[in-house]
C-alpha cells in the first residue's frame, strides 16, 4: 500500500471520525439494503475488504496487531458478521419485493422442501462438528495461547485491555464514570433484550426474514449490536493502545505519544466560561445546570418525542410499552451523545459530584 | 340460613377473643393454642434451633471477619530518610510492596514544596497506573487516565486526584514514615490537613 494512502489514514482516524463513520455506514447500510445485497455487489465488498487486508499485510504495525493470537477472533468476527448480516439483509430484501408485488415470502412457499431431523439435519450438524472440532484443534495448535507472565501488582500491562468481548464496555468506561458503564448500561443491555417480547406488538415476522414490516425492531437492534458493540470491539482492539491512546491502522503503538486530553465538566463551562463567575461553594448549586439538563432529557424527551416523531408508536403500543422503549432508546442515543460531546467539546462530566461518587 | 347452626367453642383462654360461633362444615375449629404454649411447642423447638443455627453462623461469619493473622504488610512502614529522594520525581520503590508513591515536590497543588505519599489506586477503576517520567505525568492503561505527578487528574475519566496517605517524620530517627491507615481526598478538602503532607517550605 503507497506510504502516502497509510498517513492519510492514520492522521484521519480519530475516535470522532470513526464512530462517525460507523454510524454514517449503519444508516447507508440500512437504507440500500436492496441494493448491496445483490450477490455481485456484495461479493465486490467482500473482495475490497480482502484486498485491504492483502495491501495492509506488508505493513509491520497492521501485521502485529491482525496476527496477535488474542485478535484471531476479532478479525474473523468482522468477515463472519459481514457474511451474516448479507445473509439476512438479502433474503429480507427478496422477501419485501415479492411481498411488495403481492405475494407471500419465500420461507412460505418453501413448506414442501422441508427436511426431516433425522437424518438430514442430524447429519448436517455431525459435520459441523467434526469440521469445527477439527478448527479448533488446529487454531489451537498453530495459535498458542496469549499467556503472559504471573500478573504483578507493580507492573500494569499497557495497555490493559479487557476481554476482546468486552472492549466495547471498556471504551464506554472511558466516557463514564464505573458504575454508570460498568452497571447501568450493560443492566439496560440485558433488560432492554428481555423487554422485546413484551413491547413489541408487531405480529408480522414470523418465520420469515423482512426489513420492511419491521423497520423500527430491526434497525435498532442493529445499531445497538453492530454500532454501539461490534464496531466499539473492533476500534478497543485495534486502534485503542498504550495509555488507552487512539492509534491509526497504521501508526506504531508508541509509549509516549502525546495526545492532550484535558477534560472540562459542566459546571466549569456553565459558571466560569459563560457567567464568568466562581463555581459555588455547595454542591447541589454547581451541579444544578447538569442536574436539571439530565433530568430534562429523562423527562421531557419521552412525552415531547411521543408527542411528534413517535406519534404512532405511542397510539400503537400505549403509555407503559411506549415509556420502556423511548426510555431504553433516549439511553442508548444518550451514551452516543455522551460520546460526542466529549471529543468534540471535551466535555468531562454533566454531573459531577465527585463527593457522593456520583458522575455522569 | 336454616342449616346453619351455632355451636358451642370450647372454652378460650383468657384474654384471646373467642369466635361467637363457626360456620360447621366450612372452617375448621380454631387451634387451641396460646402464644405462650407456642413457644413450648414442636413449632417453637424448630424455630428455635433453626434461629440458634443461623445466630451461630452469623456469629462464625462475624468472626472470621477478623483473622488471627493477617498476612499483609504492615499499613504503617518507615520510607528512610528525606535526602533518599529526588525532587519531582515520583520514587517506586515501594509501589509494588506498599503500593504508594513517595515524592518530594516543588510544586505541589497549592504551589508549596511538601513530602507526599501517593496511592497508585486509580481513582478511575482501581488499575494501578504507570509513571511516565518524560511525559511528567501519570498515565493509566486501561481508559486513560492522567494525572499530575502532584495527583490531581486532569485528562481521561478518572473523576477526582489520586488519594494520599498520611507522612510524617519519626521523631526519633527523622525517618519518614507513612500511615497508610489514614487516606486525604482531594475533593473533601482534607489535602490541606497538615497530616497529609510534610512541609518543606524550609528547605
Amino acid at each position: 500500500m503507497p506510504l502516502f494512502i497509510k498517513e492519510f489514514l492514520n492522521n484521519f482516524f480519530n475516535p470522532t471520525v470513526y464512530v462517525v463513520i460507523s454510524i454514517i455506514g449503519f444508516v447507508v447500510m440500512m437504507a440500500t439494503y436492496r441494493v448491496w445485497t445483490k450477490p455481485r455487489i456484495a461479493m465486490g465488498l467482500l473482495a475490497l475488504m480482502v484486498l485491504f487486508f492483502i495491501a495492509s499485510w506488508s505493513d509491520p504495525n497492521f501485521n502485529k496487531i491482525v496476527t496477535k493470537p488474542d485478535n484471531v477472533p476479532i478479525v474473523s468476527l468482522v468477515f463472519i458478521l459481514g457474511f451474516f448480516l448479507w445473509l439476512s439483509l438479502r433474503q429480507a430484501a427478496i422477501n419485501d419485493e415479492r411481498i411488495e408485488r403481492g405475494e407471500p415470502p419465500r420461507e412460505a412457499t418453501e413448506a414442501n422442501d422441508r427436511v426431516l431431523v433425522w437424518p438430514d439435519l442430524v447429519y448436517s450438524e455431525l459435520i459441523c462438528m467434526v469440521i469445527f472440532t477439527a478448527v479448533l484443534v488446529l487454531w489451537s495448535v498453530f495459535i498458542p495461547a496469549p499467556l503472559e507472565e504471573p500478573a504483578n501488582p507493580g507492573k500494569t500491562p499497557n495497555p490493559s485491555k479487557a476481554p476482546w468481548y468486552f472492549l466495547g464496555l471498556q471504551e464506554m468506561l472511558v466516557y463514564f464514570d464505573p458504575w454508570i458503564a460498568g452497571v447501568v448500561l450493560p443492566t439496560m443491555i440485558i433488560t432492554g433484550l428481555i423487554c422485546i417480547p413484551y413491547c413489541d406488538k408487531n405480529p408480522k415476522g414470523v418465520g420469515y426474514y423482512t426489513l420492511k414490516e419491521r423497520p423500527f425492531a430491526i434497525t435498532t437492534f442493529l445499531f445497538g449490536f453492530i454500532v454501539l458493540w461490534v464496531t466499539l470491539i473492533i476500534m478497543g482492539t485495534a486502534l485503542r493502545g498504550p495509555n488507552w491512546n487512539f492509534f491509526g491502522p497504521y501508526e506504531k503503538w508508541d509509549v509516549h505519544k502525546l495526545e492532550t486530553l484535558s477534560n472540562v465538566n459542566l459546571s466549569e463551562y456553565f459558571w466560569i466560561h459563560l457567567l464568568h463567575k466562581g463555581l459555588p461553594e455547595h454542591w447541589f448549586a454547581r451541579e444544578l445546570p447538569g442536574i436539571l439538563l439530565i433530568l430534562g432529557y429523562m423527562f421531557v424527551m419521552p412525552p415531547l418525542l411521543a408527542a411528534t416523531v413517535c406519534r404512532k408508536m405511542f397510539q400503537q403500543i400505549g403509555f407503559l410499552r411506549y415509556n420502556i422503549v423511548i426510555l431504553h432508546l433516549i439511553v442508548m442515543a444518550g451514551m452516543m451523545i455522551k460520546m460526542v460531546l466529549r471529543w468534540t467539546i471535551n466535555l468531562k462530566y454533566i454531573v459531577f459530584i465527585p463527593e457522593y461518587f456520583f458522575n455522569i | 340460613m336454616a342449616e346453619e347452626k351455632s355451636v358451642s367453642t370450647p372454652p378460650a383462654p383468657k384474654g384471646a377473643a373467642a369466635p361467637k360461633h363457626v360456620v360447621v362444615g366450612q372452617y375448621p375449629p380454631p387451634p387451641d393454642i396460646s402464644r405462650r404454649n407456642f413457644l413450648m411447642s414442636w413449632a417453637g423447638l424448630a424455630w428455635g434451633t433453626f434461629t440458634l443455627a443461623n445466630g451461630v453462623g452469623a456469629a462464625a461469619t462475624l468472626r472470621f471477619m477478623m483473622p488471627n493473622v493477617l498476612f499483609e504488610p504492615p499499613q504503617k512502614f518507615k520510607a528512610g530518610k528525606l535526602d533518599d529522594y529526588e525532587w519531582d520525581k515520583p520514587d517506586e520503590r515501594f509501589k509494588t510492596a506498599q503500593k504508594a508513591w513517595l515524592m518530594k515536590t516543588h510544586a505541589d497543588w497549592n504551589k508549596k514544596p511538601a513530602f507526599i505519599a501517593l496511592d497508585t489506586t486509580c481513582t478511575h477503576l482501581g488499575c494501578t497506573p504507570n509513571v511516565l517520567f518524560s511525559e511528567s505525568k501519570i498515565k493509566c492503561p486501561c481508559h486513560g487516565s492522567g494525572f499530575r505527578f502532584n495527583g490531581v487528574n486532569f485528562e481521561g475519566p478518572a473523576p477526582r486526584p489520586l488519594e494520599r496517605y498520611k507522612v510524617y517524620l519519626d521523631p526519633i530517627d527523622g525517618q519518614i514514615i507513612v500511615d497508610k491507615t489514614k487516606k486525604f481526598l482531594y475533593e473533601k478538602g482534607e489535602w490541606e490537613d497538615k497530616e497529609s503532607y510534610i512541609d518543606l517550605s524550609s528547605a
